[in-house]
């Protein structure tokens, strides 16, 4: 599984992104969580808020700082 | 009745009257200075903090009808001056935190939106929130806040019409120029529920995220209030000083803080004498421009457009300082 955590460097990206490594190690999925914030990058996913959450190239939340209760119910 | 609404349910006023006297009885003198400010600084936070919980639930409410895919769609919809408007209008009710403003202004442009509706967008959606009118009203009143809500929007609308009408297209960065994505992604539909918890998970990170500012921010009011003598104020931010706007708003553009932060400070400075048209200038520059987010609006745009953008803002926020100067006794 591929997980991707797109944002700005900014706080609430951060949040997503430790939410995301916590809900992966708790489930025990083998999964890569990247975090990128390379802003042509994420224009190519078509996102305008952020953070944003993409598992396996599809684009699951977008502009919301998830739990890891929450990141949890998309894997 | 209205008085009263303001007085009481907005400004509080029955809280300081409670606080002053459970401060009396434990033998606090509120007439002292150190009184006087402990009483300044427990009203405000509990009054501010109150306020931006209410606030926030209620405008992220609004707010989760209006993501910025949306907002995008009913702006592409407008044409001329009336698309600035609309562009206006909407970032005074469309959320992004700060490190979203580049996908926004990458997603507008790539939309075809022309540079100067985007630019309409992103100079009112700091400046002139829903939360910033409510607050005004019950600090100021609701004359200061109407007219502080409509000069907002009225910089917006011509600082979006000068770029535009500048053509600097070849000043936005050239990665998001020859990108074509033109995904479309549909915003998410909501159900009643979602709003709700959405708008709870707002205010929890809000008041996370402000209150260190808030606590700050009250202090600040609180030394302004009792210990810095009038003179001082009246002679720097006072009409003694023709040249206060100006001093206000350049002291005001590096400096990051929310507006429940500034506005403290706002207060106090108000009740020592300073002009209302100097104060508002400092709490418009404080949160329209912010290191951080010229940092980041950097990576969008050349350094040309982004020195016209600081440009137009700090002339709009001198200019309304002095119409509040000019005009303050019609308002208070």
């Amino acid at each position: 599984m591929n997980i991707k955590v797109l944002g700005g460097g900014c706080k609430s990206c951060e949040t997503l992104l430790k939410a995301t490594k916590e809900a992966v190690d708790k489930k025990g999925i083998e999964a890569k969580v990247e975090y990128i914030t390379d802003m042509q990058k994420i224009m190519e996913y078509g996102i305008m808020s952020m953070p944003a959450l993409i598992i396996n190239e599809k684009v699951v939340s977008v502009g919301k700082v998830l739990s890891e209760k929450e990141v949890e119910m998309f894997l | 009745m209205w008085t009263f609404f303001q007085d009481q349910i907005l400004g509080m006023k029955w809280l300081n009257s409670l606080i002053r006297a459970l401060l009396g009885a434990i033998g606090l003198d509120t007439s002292s200075r150190i009184g006087g400010s402990i009483n300044f600084f427990i009203y405000d936070v509990i009054k501010i903090t109150v306020l931006l919980c209410v606030l926030i639930f209620l405008i992220s409410y609004i707010q989760s009808f209006f993501p910025p895919e949306r907002s995008r769609k009913i702006m592409g919809r407008f044409h001329g001056i009336g698309a600035n408007i609309i562009g206006a209008l909407l970032g005074t009710v469309t959320p992004f935190c700060s490190c979203s403003s580049i996908p926004i202004f990458m997603g507008f442009t790539s939309a075809g939106l022309p540079l100067g509706v985007t630019f309409s967008f992103l100079i009112s959606s700091p400046m002139v929130d829903l939360g910033s009118l409510v607050l005004l009203v019950s600090i100021f009143g609701i004359k200061i806040a109407v007219a502080y809500v409509v000069l907002g929007l009225v910089i917006a609308v011509i600082g979006g019409t000068v770029i535009d009408k500048l053509h600097m297209e070849d000043q936005i960065a050239d990665f998001i120029r020859k990108s074509n994505s033109r995904i479309d992604i549909e915003a998410p539909n909501l159900t009643v529920k979602d709003r709700l918890v959405y708008s709870k998970d707002q205010v929890v990170s809000t008041f996370k995220k402000v209150f260190p500012y808030i606590l700050v921010g009250v202090a600040i009011g609180a030394v302004i209030h009792n210990w810095i003598p009038q003179s001082w104020v009246e002679t720097v931010l006072g009409s003694k000083n023709p040249f206060g706007v100006i001093l206000a708003t350049l002291v005001g553009v590096p400096m990051y803080a929310d507006i429940f932060g500034t506005i403290p400070i706002a207060e106090g400075l108000l009740a020592k004498g300073a002009m209302l048209g100097t104060i508002l200038s400092f709490m418009m520059a404080v949160i329209t421009l912010s290191l951080p987010s010229l940092i980041m609006l950097k990576k969008a745009i050349k350094p040309k457009l982004l020195a016209t953008f600081i440009g137009i803002c700090t002339v709009g926020i001198v200019i309304v300082g002095y119409v509040f100067n000019l005009f303050q006794n019609l308002l208070i």
